[in-house]
């Protein structure tokens, strides 16, 4: 069972998309290893699930677990500030 | 076959009562129409009708992208102008994109972003109702959520050129700080600027008055200038384009009585059946009383729509008895419907969708105002002379002949303000002054305008009493009863006067 789960919402796979999930893989790999579940849905195929989970702009990272919910928009270029976004901290602190 | 070029930018026609014609046809088909106003102006509402009126009137599906309200609130709001989205919702026929502000919606922003999800829930969204209409309510909110204007705008760019590519006639609202001055916050005018219209609201005379003006649709023609609109329950915005009100009536020969025979004769006939009467005349002159004997001199086969605003319906009811005509009777025969009103209570603007509803259901042959001066206190004088106008080309064009009043301020005669703005629209003009003669009162009345007929040139005395007016002999031997200052003239120098004309024939 992971301990964190994310969603992360993105325009086709653009530049921009690409860069967020690799901004969030390299951060989840180094903090959290092998302990969350990240969801990629791309809004152009799932535009209702976008409509449903009132998303705006993309990318948007929401970390559904463990709560509370929390949402980020961008493509996650600040590591501490994801970090700080997603009521998370950092391994050894 | 069109013989129109390829190059004419199409109109989308959208049942707006009055805004079709203002814009000569609709919205520009395909494109998006940016619509600014300041807080109040009726910004959403139209959003919503665009809508609403595709649905009911085209079998269009829209699709309303909320900002600002949620669509709960825009559900039950709409109600009570007889929109009932919900079922429109059911029958697949409208479709929110809900981007109002929403507590779980707080995210932070780091690193760049775009709009994407917007626009894909958008074109999800036209895709299952099959839109033909989007509107967008307002532009302020979404700048609202993002500190970087700049992709806020852009974005927007892109949505309006994405819209245009899925060949839907869309609406963009957006907040203006001033009434008059820049378009509006943002700079949002700059990229959906193609065509721009604008709703003030301002506050004259401490009453609202709503007018909406195209600014421009580029590639295409509209009329120019602002143009009244009111919001009216169960219907939405009204917008009373003066462009309706062109000179094309038709004429009739047809005479009807003015309920007096006497003054049938002084007008050649009686008055004209599309024609327009303006009786001005002091306080006490003889006014309500002239309106009185029109109302009571419609033909039994016909019906008259009375609308006074000096007094109530009893107090006319008395009136009338006291003169020996029987309104209650004719109220029961259906041949008569008195509307009493406070001309105070709304702007002139609704004050002439009001009447014309009421000139509608009951489908009068004969109008009396009484009066008109009542309906200019406290209006300016460009609404008042638009209400008037309006009013005028609407009753002629159903054939109606109508009766107004007007106060002249002095009692010995001049000009009153009323007459400076509408003499020109009435077709007939009858004028009833006081005349003081030799330490007495005595009334004056004359036919001072008959457009299209002749008509008696002398002032008459006339009288009241009981039985009402009575038109007597012209005055002879006096001057200046028209200017309020008459002179008694002896009869040897009128004579004179007279003999060097009939010389001359």
């Amino acid at each position: 069972m992971p301990k964190y789960t994310l969603k992360l919402y993105v325009t086709g796979r653009t530049t921009r998309s690409e860069t967020a999930i690799e901004n969030l893989k390299s951060i989840f790999e180094e903090e959290f290893h092998d302990q969350y579940e990240l969801t990629v849905i791309d809004v152009l195929e799932r535009p209702q699930l976008a409509e449903d989970e009132r998303i705006l702009a993309t990318p948007t990272l929401i970390k559904e677990l463990p709560g509370p919910v929390r949402r980020i928009i961008g493509d996650l270029s600040d590591r501490d500030k994801v970090l700080i976004g997603l009521d998370l901290r950092p391994k050894g602190e | 076959m069109s013989t129109k070029p390829q190059t004419v930018v199409e109109k989308l026609e959208t049942g707006i009562p009055g805004f079709d014609s203002i814009s000569n046809g609709g919205l520009p088909k395909g494109r998006t129409t940016l619509v600014a106003g300041t807080a109040g102006s009726a910004k959403t509402v139209f959003a919503i009708q665009f809508l609403a009126k595709g649905i009911t009137d085209a079998d269009e599906g829209g699709v309303f992208v909320t900002f600002e309200e949620t669509p709960e609130d825009i559900r039950r709001n709409m109600l009570s102008f007889g929109w009932d989205i919900q079922s429109w919702e059911n029958d697949g026929k409208w479709a929110f994109v809900d981007v109002s502000p929403h507590p779980d919606d707080m995210a932070a922003v780091i690193g760049e972003f775009d709009l994407g999800a917007l626009l894909a829930r958008i074109e999800n969204a036209v895709g299952k109702v099959n839109a033909k209409r989007v509107s967008m309510d307002s532009l302020g909110a979404i700048f609202g959520k993002f500190q970087d204007q700049a992709i806020v705008r852009n974005e927007l760019l892109r949505i309006a050129m994405a819209l245009k590519k899925m060949e839907v006639t869309a609406v963009m609202t957006a907040e203006r700080i001033v009434e008059y001055g820049e378009i509006g916050r943002h700079g949002i005018e700059e990229f959906v600027a193609d065509n721009v219209i604008v709703f003030r609201n301002v506050l004259e005379h401490e009453k609202r008055r709503r007018t909406m003006e195209i600014l421009k649709f580029r590639g295409t023609d509209h009329q120019k200038g602002e143009f009244p609109f009111s919001i009216m329950p169960r219907q939405g915005i009204m917008a009373q384009p003066l462009s309706a009100a062109r000179l094309d009536q038709k004429s009739s020969k047809v005479r009807i009585t003015s309920g007096s025979l006497e003054l049938d004769k002084m007008c050649g006939g009686g008055f004209f059946r599309d024609s327009i009467v303006l009786i001005s005349g002091a306080t006490g002159a003889g006014k309500t009383l002239m309106a009185t004997e029109f109302v009571a001199g419609t033909p039994a086969e016909d019906r008259c729509l009375l609308f006074a605003y000096e007094e109530s319906h009893d107090q006319l009811i008395r009136n009338a008895e006291g003169w020996g005509f029987d309104f209650i009777k004719m109220e029961d025969e259906g041949r008569l419907k008195i509307v009493c009103e406070y001309p105070e209570v709304v702007g002139l603007e609704e004050h002439l969708i009001r009447t014309k509803e009421a000139i509608e259901e009951f489908k009068p042959n004969r109008i009396a105002i009484d009066s008109l001066s009542a309906l200019e206190r406290g209006s300016t004088a460009k609404s008042f002379r638009e209400f008037v106008l309006g009013l005028t080309s609407y009753i002629k064009r159903q054939e109606i002949v109508g009766l107004f009043t007007s106060v002249t301020p002095s009692l010995m005669g001049g000009p009153s303000i009323t007459e400076a703005h509408i003499s020109t629209i009435t077709d007939s003009i009858i004028l009833l002054r006081y005349v003081e003669l030799f330490g007495e009162i005595s009334r004056g009345i004359a036919v001072l305008k008959m457009r299209g007929s002749a008509h008696d040139k002398e002032i008459r005395q006339f009288s009241i009493d009981a039985t009402g007016m009575h038109i007597g002999k012209p005055f002879r031997n006096i001057t200046g009863i028209l200017t309020g200052n008459p002179v008694y003239v002896t009869p040897g120098e009128t004579d004179r006067v007279g003999e060097m004309f009939t010389e001359e024939q």
